[in-house]
């Protein structure tokens, strides 16, 4: 390569800066990861504390960029935006969270380990890759960097025959998924030319396409469509989902619940929303599909469930239907509804898999409905807290599940889908039913067996604020839409 | 002298048989990691294919690194393959049903 040649890329290092988030958590992560093989048996909590703290340190750099100017580096394949950096603090703020639960999980059942760490910090980082991703290939690498750290977190519990089927299943249902999106990405590649976002979206828009060019584009989209519908669980793609929330260790179920559910709704809004915007009219019909039929199916199903990781699954693929819900209106209010959705819906979802863990001790899993009957005589406290997150989640007001479900069926009747408003609705009272169940076996059985609570106080005290956040921020539901609509 | 259209017939036919082979096969896993990789490897022939006739190297640079994931995932893979072999005594497919409802 000649030197003239080389010039084409221009390197500023100054734009190293706009990746710093992403920099330090990659040299934690080496750092970590080398302590922890020279760490004696006895000290192996410093590994969960330097965790916390990188966590933390990633969280604020990202925090320090929120307002920066639009900036995309690295020959125009990383962005940093508003979008970006809020969604990074969020997964910071979400798996340090994770993690504080995790550890009382890894502790009883003898499966804390450093490893356990150092693959969380790097799906992590897999996942600020897709979050900041503005060409196809960061956005598949990052994807794949989370997706690869997630099947061997699950696999992380190998004596467990059920755990090591569930990330078989996670494995091979994501490696087709990624071949689909990637059939998908090389479609669009084909006909517009270029990887980046920037090339795709100028490619799309040109309003002198000719109708054998957008038949390629409309193709290759369906590929892509397919691609994030499996990565987010919707049906008809959604089977490993509740296969693998219940063989997979509730810590990993939990931490694979929440944060990379942003991180693939991130990687909706850059290949559809800023790529694909010209061809809304065609992916949102493939979202009413697969929306509709995943707040059906995930209402539906949840009612027989008895194991309450299994219930959440479906819960899970429900609340997948709304946020999809909210892309199918193609304004920018109903795209914002749908990031606003995602974030309430991680906020919840940590606190009920976090109440999960904190019955958890040796031996005895708590993931069965019947776990809870009479919490509310030996804990009322607990109890308490998990009436509101199942409320919650239910969507009963002046819980902010409610205004989450409240802005998303807004926009859909604004956009003029009131039919389907109407079947949305339906399926989310049916769905209360089995939340309410829950309530029902806490307040009004009696106990099989006493039931005691050993989570160490940071635990109890962290949970309770999350639940309770889930009260506080439902007070003030406008600020934060404010904020979700600002992102995008 | 072969035509693009021709490259992306080939892929397409390899995909569908990657695709189908997935869902038909009921008796062994290695064969489903083999089916994943014939997926992987129409992408790339595709990518290789639309870079030559469009004369932009984005394409190939592109498939170096669908290569090299698709390594990393097979090492992966087979890691847990070894680990189910452990756990169940056997690699078929039927083996792991155990979670369903």
């Amino acid at each position: 390569m000649s030197v003239e040649s080389l010039n084409l890329f221009p390197f500023d290092s100054s734009s190293l800066l706009v990746a710093l988030p992403e920099i330090f958590l990659l040299s934690a992560i080496v750092v970590v990861l080398l302590l922890d093989l020279f760490l004696v048996k006895n000290f192996k909590q410093v590994t969960y504390y330097l965790t916390q703290v990188s966590l933390l340190i990633t969280g604020l750099l990202a925090f320090d960029l929120i307002g920066h100017a639009e900036t995309i580096i690295f020959s125009n394949s990383f962005i940093l935006d508003d979008m970006a950096s809020v969604f990074k603090v969020f997964m910071m703020g979400a798996t340090m969270v994770a993690m504080v639960y995790s550890r009382h999980y890894l502790v009883q059942h003898s499966l804390f380990r450093g490893e356990f760490f150092v693959l969380v910090m790097l799906s992590v980082l897999g996942m600020m890759v897709m979050v900041s991703g503005y060409s196809l290939l960061t956005l598949y690498l990052g994807l794949e960097i989370m997706s690869l750290s997630l099947y061997t977190l699950i696999a992380i519990a190998r004596q467990r025959a059920v755990a090591v089927e569930a990330a078989l299943k996670y494995f091979v249902l994501g490696a087709i998924s990624s071949g689909l999106l990637l059939y998908g990405m090389s479609m669009i590649y084909g006909i517009s030319g270029g990887l980046n976002i920037s090339d795709i979206a100028a490619f799309a828009s040109n309003s002198d396409l000719s109708s054998r060019e957008a038949l390629i584009i409309n193709f290759g989209l369906v590929f892509l469509v397919i691609g994030i519908a499996f990565k987010l669980g919707a049906v008809p793609f959604h089977n490993w989902v509740p296969d693998v929330y219940q063989g997979s260790p509730t810590a990993v179920t939990m931490f694979l619940s929440t944060v990379p559910k942003i991180a693939a709704v991130a990687m909706l809004v850059r290949i559809l929303v800023d790529g694909l915007s010209a061809m809304q009219p065609y992916w949102s019909d493939l979202f009413m599909v697969l929306a509709l039929l995943s707040i059906a199916l995930g209402s539906v199903v949840a009612l027989m469930q008895t194991n309450i990781k299994r219930m959440l699954a479906y819960s899970t693929i429900s609340h997948i239907g709304f946020i999809m819900l909210g892309f199918t209106t193609g304004v920018v209010t109903g795209y914002g509804a749908s990031v606003f959705y995602i974030l309430v819906y991680v906020l919840m979802s940590l606190a009920a898999f976090g109440m999960i863990i904190l019955l958890n001790k040796k031996g005895f899993e708590a993931d069965l409905i019947s776990d809870y009957k009479g919490l509310s005589k030996s804990s009322p406290w607990f109890a308490l807290m998990m009436l509101v997150v199942m409320l919650s989640m239910a969507g009963v007001p002046p819980f902010i599940g409610f205004y989450s479900k409240f802005f998303i069926l807004q926009q859909v009747v604004s956009a003029g889908f009131v039919t389907i408003a109407i079947i949305a609705v339906v399926f989310a009272v049916i769905s209360a039913y089995y939340y309410l169940q829950i309530i029902k076996s806490m307040y009004f059985d009696e106990a099989d067996k006493e039931a005691t609570i050993f989570a160490p106080m940071d635990m109890q005290l962290v949970l309770s604020i999350n639940a309770v956040l889930i009260l506080v921020v439902g007070l003030f539901p406008d600020f934060w839409m404010k904020l979700a609509l600002s992102l995008l | 002298m072969v035509s693009l259209s021709d490259y992306l017939i080939l892929s397409s036919v390899i995909f569908c048989i990657g695709l189908v082979g997935i869902f038909v096969n009921r008796t062994n896993i290695i064969t489903l990691l083999m089916c994943v990789e014939l997926i992987l490897a129409a992408v790339n022939t595709n990518f290789i294919a639309f870079s030559h006739f469009l004369g932009n190297e984005a394409g190939q640079i592109f498939v170096f690194f669908i290569l090299t994931v698709a390594a990393a995932e097979v090492a992966i893979g087979l890691a847990i393959l070894t680990l189910l072999f452990r756990t169940r005594g056997s690699i078929n497919v039927d083996v792991t049903s155990s979670l369903k409802g």
